[in-house]
């Protein structure tokens, strides 16, 4: 950038390969692009998910687009100032658990809390407690399956509302499918404990500390976890009264 | 006749035959009544549901008893899943709209307003809705919060033995339901809310039918206060059963009439308002007695503070009387100006002369909504509206395709039945039934 030629605002003449580092490199005209967001990393904690073909899943597809993979991003991870009172949360949070975050995504007027499983319990506990924060409700628990995302394919996510200061906030965790273990946050919100038992219902992610862990929805000797990706829709076969019905992929179709 | 009783599958005595999967012969019961006479108690464990008129649909309770006094309580759920959240991760955005309905069946419009927020935050069309769809969606909200109090002020009170606040429940929501039919077409699971705005504006007749309504309503809502807010068996009934004061609530996760019982203002619609609830006048209602008759009281004045929305949307819609319902955007918008077809099926004329005779791009548009379905930006949503049961949060994540990576529904009655022990230990075995109704669980949403 030279000083000859002032009328130009700054950032304007970063081409697509100049790295932002932060938001006052950030260009503020010219070219759109879309890592030019601050605070944007190469890599994504999600990795890209990608999709084939004009079709979801690719399939049924005979219009000879099948070759076309676009990239589905996932909202990037934002950094300080959020702006409004996240940075109130944020800041509280950071200065009475260490190091809490894993990130944290502003996205659609809704900010996002990633905890690593090991700082949820205390981090959970402080948001309840401290004044600043008082997150009295904890309105839902849902389990989200990730396949794609390796190492953290199973994610818990938390909705958060304060009464006392009538925010919202959500914090997310995440746990390995091959250590499907997440704390517990009944003894800080006694409220979670169905929400916990749905969720290890439906995705097997085991809740250490829950006082009474079992399916809730699905029967007691169910085997298998039903919202996972993996699992199929109504793969199932029915038996009523000793009759047999198979599963609908298996049916005769007619 | 003959002598001898012939019954079509067995008589009683004969030998079965081939393998029996109904349980014969009382199960374990003798085990159980020797154990009993072991421990020489009065203690009971009394199985209470599936199958009960005064469960609210198929919930179980596992009740602990000595005497009738209720020593535990355990409710069990899961009854009526039917893994609709499942089965949205198989169908379209828009078809989601179909799924959500049928959870709370009793206040279906809630959910396909939550749903739909959610989805329209994900898109990023919050601020494109048209006014007429988000007055229409306010009006049909109000008028649903009605019908679902009268269900659970009448089914509450028949299962108190107060019949008649039943039967004329019924007779007002009948005449609401009339109303969501010429809008919907339906009575229930109306899928009428869609992503976008609304399936079809009202109908030419609708505003004259509310008004008739509104009236009919306000003939006869006087009559439930006339029939039991002094009536001392109600009193009786009611008064000091299920307590569950405001700590209790807030540590639950409790909200909604049971939280206002408590003498907590939280209603969504003030503190974080939608759809435009910030530009209407209505009041929150509290009541002090954190028991099963100010969850009455409180839904009995809700029903009128809703009728007072409905007046204000009746003026909002008359004067926006033609303006469209349905987002201008053709990717994701499908046509909302039906007419009904002779074959009784809503069909937009307008609309197949357009893309079959008008428009290329159009028929396009049509085609890919129909069939594909558009297409979400990758992210997640939670949005969280007031239903007439407490907070319902729609949290949908979408993986930028045609089809909700994840859907779920916060229902407020699965977290209002965990404080059922709360509320009924301790109590005696027939107030369960009134802890219960003034919880107003809805099975369907519970256990979606």
């Amino acid at each position: 950038m030279s000083d000859k030629t002032p009328e130009k605002l700054p950032g304007e003449e970063k081409t697509v390969d100049t790295p932002v580092t932060d938001p006052e490199a950030a260009p503020k005209a010219g070219l759109e692009r879309e890592d030019a967001q601050p605070g944007a990393t190469p890599e994504a904690a999600h990795p890209v998910p990608t999709r084939a073909g004009m079709w979801s899943e690719g399939t049924g597809d005979t219009s000879g687009y099948g070759g076309i993979v676009r990239e589905v991003p996932f909202p990037r991870p934002s950094v300080p100032p959020f702006g409004s009172w996240y940075d109130q949360v944020h800041d509280r949070l950071a200065t009475l658990v260490e190091d809490p975050f894993v990130k944290v995504v502003v996205d659609r007027g809704e900010i996002t809390f990633h905890i690593a499983r090991e700082k949820l319990a205390e981090s959970m506990r402080t948001l309840r407690d401290d004044a600043h924060l008082r997150f009295e409700l904890c309105a839902s628990v849902s389990g989200v399956h990730y396949p794609e995302d390796a190492g953290a394919e199973l994610h818990v996510v938390y909705h958060l509302a304060s009464l006392t200061h009538n925010r919202r906030i959500r914090v997310e965790t995440s746990c390995p499918d091959d250590d499907p273990h997440v704390p517990s946050v009944v003894p800080t919100y006694p409220a979670a404990d169905w929400h916990e038992r749905e969720t290890w219902d439906m995705f097997g992610i085991v809740f250490d500390g829950h006082p009474h862990l079992t399916r809730i929805l699905m029967p007691d000797d169910w085997v298998g976890f039903p919202q996972r990706k993996d699992y199929p829709l109504g793969g199932i076969p029915i038996e009523y009264k000793g009759a047999t019905v198979p599963p609908v992929d298996q049916r005769r179709s007619y | 006749m003959t002598a001898q009783q012939t019954d079509f599958y067995a008589n009683p005595g004969e030998e079965t035959e081939g393998t029996v999967y109904t349980a014969m012969g009382g199960g374990d019961f003798a085990d159980i009544a020797a154990e009993q006479a072991d421990r020489n108690d009065e203690t009971l464990v009394i199985n209470m549901g599936p199958q009960h008129p005064s469960t609210h649909g198929v919930l179980r309770l596992m009740v602990e008893c000595d005497g009738e006094t209720v020593l535990s309580i355990r409710p069990g759920i899961g009854f009526l899943h039917t893994g609709i959240e499942k089965n949205m991760e198989y169908r379209t955005w828009t078809q989601g709209t179909t799924f959500v309905t049928r959870m709370d069946y009793v206040a279906p419009i809630f959910n396909e307003v939550a749903y739909c927020l959610a989805v329209e935050r994900l898109l990023g069309i919050e601020d494109q809705i048209p006014q007429r769809a988000t007055d229409i969606r306010v009006l049909m909200m109000e008028l649903n919060r009605i019908t679902s109090h009268l269900v659970a002020v009448g089914t509450g009170g028949m299962e108190i033995g107060a019949l008649t606040v039943m039967t004329i429940g019924f007779r007002e929501r009948e005449m609401v339901l009339d109303f969501f039919e010429a809008v919907t077409g339906l009575r229930m699971n109306h899928a009428y809310i869609r992503p976008g705005g609304v399936a079809n504006d009202l109908p030419e007749t609708g505003i004259a039918q509310l008004r008739d309504l509104i009236g009919w309503l306000e003939d006869h809502l006087p009559e439930y206060a006339a029939f039991c807010n002094e009536n001392p068996i109600f009193k009786g009934r009611m008064c000091g059963i299920g307590v569950q004061d405001l700590s209790a609530c807030l540590a639950m996760g409790v909200t909604g009439p049971v939280l206002r019982s408590a003498g907590y203002p939280l209603d969504l619609r003030k503190s974080q308002p939608y759809c435009g609830y910030e530009t209407y006048d209505f009041d929150v209602i509290t009541w002090d007695t954190a028991d099963a008759y100010g969850r009455f009281r409180v839904r009995l004045d809700e029903m009128w503070e809703s009728l007072k929305i409905v007046k204000q949307c009746v003026e909002r819609l008359d004067a926006s009387t033609g303006e469209p319902v349905m987002i201008d955007d053709p990717k994701i918008a499908w046509p909302a100006q039906l007419a009904n077809g002779p074959d009784g099926q809503g069909n937009s004329n307008e609309h197949i002369k357009h893309i079959m005779g008008e428009s290329m791009e159009a028929l396009i548009h049509h085609f890919k909504l129909v069939t594909e379905g558009f297409r979400v930006p990758a992210g997640q949503a939670y949005v969280p509206i007031e239903s007439p049961k407490g907070e319902l949060g729609c949290h949908v994540v979408s993986d930028g395709g045609t089809r909700p990576h994840r859907a779920h529904m916060r229902d407020p009655g699965f977290n209002h039945l965990q404080s059922v022990p709360i509320q009924c230990e301790g109590g005696m075995l027939a107030d369960i039934v009134v802890a219960i109704g003034s919880l107003d669980p809805v099975m369907g949403g519970v256990d979606r």
